[in-house]
């Protein structure tokens, strides 16, 4: 505790009846002043969406922060076990609105794995093509959205937003839509890609570099934003593992565990590239982390669209009306740009699921905000959720 | 040095300062009404129903098989069957819609109807002005709203048009095909029924 | 000269037409009615060029929508502002609620009646200018209290204790990096050491290492002092959503944005007139064109800086933001206040320039070292896996 945080402690804090503590179970702190408890959320500017964050505060330091989410909780997966397993595809894109393409495929991979469905090559190529560019395009916002809760009134995310646009600017003429894609098919993808949009692909990738070393001039070097992000909101690995924590999140504390290594799902094993780890897994580490993965993303993008060969995309016998996998269960997961997404699916041979479940990165990477966030203040708490990663409909589903 | 990071930073907004002056890489934004990003061809946002011809009602490509309206996951698809058949144009007697109705502050725009139909009727528009004043009946598009010319299809998105046109074409020819080789067997079967009872079939 | 000429002839003319015992009455408000006024146009000037720039730099128009490239906007601004409806929380104190914001706006108007704007264009001709300039602006933390006293909200209340400890705190590194000009010129008079710079460029303050380290200083000082990005942490809008304005809305908002505006002006000006030589032209042969225009011209180049950094930095955490206080700000300003002792003291030649320069530098390369060893400013590598991954 230093002088700066000792200041606003304070006893006039507590002087109007209103400031009166809502907990009568607590015990007043040493030097008799008492805990305010202020509810951050759900509208509050720095929630990313409707989140609530119950937080009592010491001064201005976290003493008890308890995540309240589900406001925006819309039924995804009973709505899915009424629905067609077609039917739910275009739900997926609603989870992650970010990363729709990511999110698609790993309910896509789950089906094929519950109906035995093979995928031809060249659509996995064209999945991982998309799919690095959604991770390219959710880091990049990702980092805008963090810095600007650092204060930064949203210079790095416009940047971040220009260079998105490209991305989606490609998803759209490929798809027709920019963000809600609905575009993997059990079996392949909904449509070809054409040589000119590869084209297209490719000038984005190589475009991309340069923007990431503009992007890092502006902030990595920034002692305003060192000083903000070194040894804040640390996370042990033990407690990481412990808590399921997945993606860059859980990289960044230095634990080696990426499902595009570990599962080599799609075609994975045959691209080039390498899983930055962090070390001391507090934000700067997660924005680093995440700063590193774009390039590796690039590199994975130059091998795949070098490489992609002819052929079908998407399976001659995939069938879209009156899909009836075979009784069983099936876990697909994959590497979202959150980390791991995977869906459960049960199936008793109608053409609808028996059960439907999802596996949010978000929701598992949130659970442990407070662990992160005690003994910090609140301006860091504020951060502390944003170099989570969250989206909102994918954490309340 | 303290500061060096903060004046790096300072040089790279500097830079995108004076770049979105000159530097159309840098300055993307379009002010909106005035001037618009032209459309991409795959792009897609609320369905609408493709006619052939110039009259909308007869030329609706429709036949209120309702796939559509079972597939449509958030069933914003409302249709209701005509009580006579009309002629498509296969010349086979189908059932048009009476009511179809779609309801686009449902709609999610996800194309799995146009997908799933198996008459080509349904496709994806790309217009995106759907700005109403009145968001329960302004929103719900009915048939004389959503019918829209092949010319029109061809327009907004030509290369599929083009690959429509081609499989209603080949429809077209296996249906005549398909006719022919009736109207032989039929001949034939007549032609044997006639020796016994001499008479001749009509033909067409 | 001319101008400054026909401004004193028009409100002599009007003063000693008036009755008796209305003249000081009147001439007061033939003083203060240019300065406000000026300062509220340049207000509404302000809120445009700053939205417009910092869309610039986020690759965006900025307002282009009311009028031709959107000049109108703080027109449609201030209209929006007076018909909003004026929300005051129930449990608020509610003639506290009402005073905070014009008690702002009173005190950063305040500071402008003794900036001199011109050789014989100074509101009022205080012996101790800037140190009324100063009181007055201490005034400042007593309204945000106000403000986020009365509000009865909790956000307001974390704003406002924020806004106390950091500007009392910056208050003492902005006054002793003023002290360096106030050394050299001799004087507390804000008029006296505007003049005392006159001649051209290389006679202003910033050409010497003492002066432009004082004026690097001062403008740190000053942006904390007015809360600007990077030390907008009373109003942290991630954090506390507006601090101590949470509660304002319609027009007694639009006077806390005023106020903070003029405040920045204010110290734009006192910059100006310390360091960098106040209404004197850069060249002595521009001395055609009056003095008032160089003031601003020299304010609104500070302003723009102040845009500028607010479109590129983060915010800093509140005890980050007194740990800089107290650990670069006031030490440095405490030697260079030495190094200005030398400069003085050596005969304001070459040779006190170049000790002054070594002092400083010294000091910064020895305090910027000590700082970036600290455990939060460190310079990381990062390794990649290899090897087994983790066991799923």
């Amino acid at each position: 505790m230093n002088s700066a945080q000792a200041t606003p402690s304070s006893d006039k804090a507590q002087a109007g009846p209103m400031f009166e503590s809502k907990t009568s179970d607590q015990a007043p702190s040493l030097d008799g002043t008492e805990r305010m408890e202020v509810s951050m959320g759900p509208h509050h500017p720095s929630t990313h969406g409707v989140f609530r964050m119950d937080v009592e505060l010491e001064g201005e330091t976290v003493v008890k922060l308890k995540p309240v989410f589900g406001y925006l909780h819309r039924n995804h997966e009973k709505i899915a076990e009424g629905t067609s397993y077609l039917g739910s595809m275009p739900y997926t894109d609603r989870l992650d609105y970010f990363n729709s393409m990511t999110n698609n495929w790993a309910y896509a991979l789950s089906v094929e794995k519950l109906a035995g469905i093979e995928v031809p090559e060249r659509a996995e190529y064209i999945r991982v093509i998309t799919a690095e560019l959604s991770r390219l395009q959710n880091h990049v916002c990702l980092i805008g959205f963090l810095v600007q809760d650092m204060g930064a009134l949203g210079t790095p995310l416009m940047y971040a937003f220009r260079e998105r646009e490209r991305i989606l600017d490609l998803f759209e003429s490929l798809t027709g839509a920019r963000m809600m894609c609905n575009y993997m098919r059990f079996g392949g993808c909904r449509c070809d890609v054409t040589p000119a949009w590869l084209r297209q692909a490719h000038q984005v990738t190589e475009a991309f570099p340069r923007f990431l070393d503009e992007f890092e001039a502006l902030l990595s070097e920034n002692e305003v934003l060192l000083s903000r992000s070194q040894g804040v909101g640390a996370l042990g690995q033990d407690l990481a593992i412990a808590a399921g924590v997945t993606g860059p999140m859980l990289r960044a504390t230095g634990v080696n565990y990426d499902l595009r290594k570990a599962d080599a799902y799609g075609i994975y094993n045959r691209f080039n590239f390498r899983v930055p780890l962090g070390s001391h897994g507090d934000v700067f580490d997660r924005y680093m982390i995440r700063i590193l993965e774009m390039r590796e993303s690039i590199a994975i993008l130059r091998q795949a669209i070098r490489d992609i060969p002819d052929g079908d995309y998407v399976h001659p016998k995939a069938k879209l009306r009156g899909f009836k996998p075979p009784m069983g269960e099936a876990y697909g997961r994959i590497e979202a740009p959150k980390g791991e997404l995977g869906f459960y699916l049960i199936s008793d041979g109608s053409p609808k699921p028996y059960r439907f479940k999802v596996r949010p990165p978000s929701f598992i990477n949130l659970t442990i905000l407070e662990d992160m966030c005690l003994g910090q203040t609140v301006a860091d708490a504020v951060i502390i959720l944003g170099s989570v990663d969250i989206v909102l409909g994918e954490v309340d589903r | 040095m303290i500061g060096k990071g903060i004046l790096k930073g300072m040089m790279e907004t500097a830079r995108n300062l004076t770049g979105s002056f000159h530097d159309p890489e840098r300055l993307t934004t379009v002010s909106y009404p005035e001037e618009k990003i032209p459309a991409k061809e795959n792009a897609r946002n609320f369905p609408f129903l493709v006619y052939d011809g110039d009259d909308w009602e007869s030329g609706l490509r429709c036949v209120s098989c309702q796939i559509c309206e079972k597939e449509c996951p958030p069933q914003c698809i409302y249709i209701e069957k005509d009580t006579q058949k009309k002629a498509d144009f296969l010349g086979k007697l189908q059932f048009q819609p009476k009511v179809f109705d779609i309801d686009v502050s449902v709609c999610m725009g996800c194309q799995i109807c146009v997908e799933v139909c198996p008459f080509e009727s349904i496709r994806m528009d790309r217009d995106f002005e759907y700005a109403k004043s009145d968001r329960f009946e302004g929103l719900l598009l009915h048939k004389e709203q959503l019918a829209k010319s092949n010319k029109y299809y061809h327009q907004i998105h030509p290369t599929e048009a083009t690959e429509t046109d081609a499989i209603r074409e080949g429809k077209r020819q296996d249906h005549l095909a398909k006719e022919r080789a009736k109207a032989e067997k039929l001949a034939q079967a007549k032609e044997a029924a006639s020796k016994s009872q001499s008479k001749e079939p009509n033909k067409e | 000269m001319w101008f400054e000429d026909l401004l004193i002839q028009i409100k002599s003319v009007l003063v000693l037409n008036a009755p008796e015992g209305l003249r000081p009455i009147l001439s007061a408000m033939l003083s203060a009615t240019p300065i406000l006024s000026a300062f509220g146009g340049l207000f509404a000037a302000v809120t445009l060029l700053e939205r417009k720039m910092l869309g610039r730099i986020q690759n965006r128009y900025g307002p282009n929508r009311v009028g031709p490239f959107g000049i109108f906007q703080p027109v449609a601004d201030g209209i929006k502002m007076l018909t909003k409806e004026d929300i005051v929380p129930k449990t608020a104190d509610h003639s506290i609620h009402f005073l905070a914001p014009l008690l702002l706006l009173l005190t950063a108007m305040l500071g402008l009646s003794v900036i001199p704007y011109g050789e014989k264009l100074v509101a009022i001709r205080f012996e101790a200018g800037i140190v009324f300039f100063f009181a007055v602006g201490g005034a400042a933390e007593l309204a945000v209290f106000m403000a986020g006293w009365a509000s009865r909200n909790k956000y307001a209340l974390l704003g406002s204790l924020r806004a106390i400890a950091q500007m009392v705190s910056y208050e003492i590194p902005l006054i002793l990096s003023s002290v360096c000009v106030l050394m050299a010129a001799g004087t507390l008079s804000l008029d006296e050491v505007a003049k005392s710079q006159s001649g051209s460029m290389l006679s202003w303050y910033i050409m010497t290492p003492w002066g432009l380290m004082g004026c690097v200083l001062f403008l740190i000082a000053t942006l904390a002092e007015v809360n600007r990005s990077p030390f907008d942490i009373p109003e942290a809008e991630s954090e506390l959503i507006a601090g101590h304005m949470t509660e304002y809305s319609g027009f007694k908002y639009a006077v806390f944005f005023l106020a903070e505006f003029v405040a920045m002006f204010a110290m734009c000006a006192l910059t100006a007139t310390l360091f960098l030589g106040g209404y004197h032209p850069p060249l002595p042969i521009l001395a055609f064109i009056p003095g008032p225009f160089w003031l601003f011209a020299k304010l609104m180049v500070l302003v723009l800086l102040f845009i500028w950094i607010r479109g590129t930095m983060p915010r800093l955490r509140a005890d980050q933001l007194m740990e800089f206080a107290w650990k670069f700000m006031l030490p440095m300003a405490v030697i260079n206040l030495i190094s200005t002792g030398c400069w003085i003291a050596l005969g304001r030649g070459s040779l006190g320039w170049g000790l002054s320069a070594l002092i400083n530098l010294a000091a910064y390369g020895a305090l910027s070292r000590w700082l970036s060893s600290r455990p939060n400013q460190q310079k990381r590598t990062y390794r990649f896996a290899e090897g087994p991954m983790h066991a799923a």
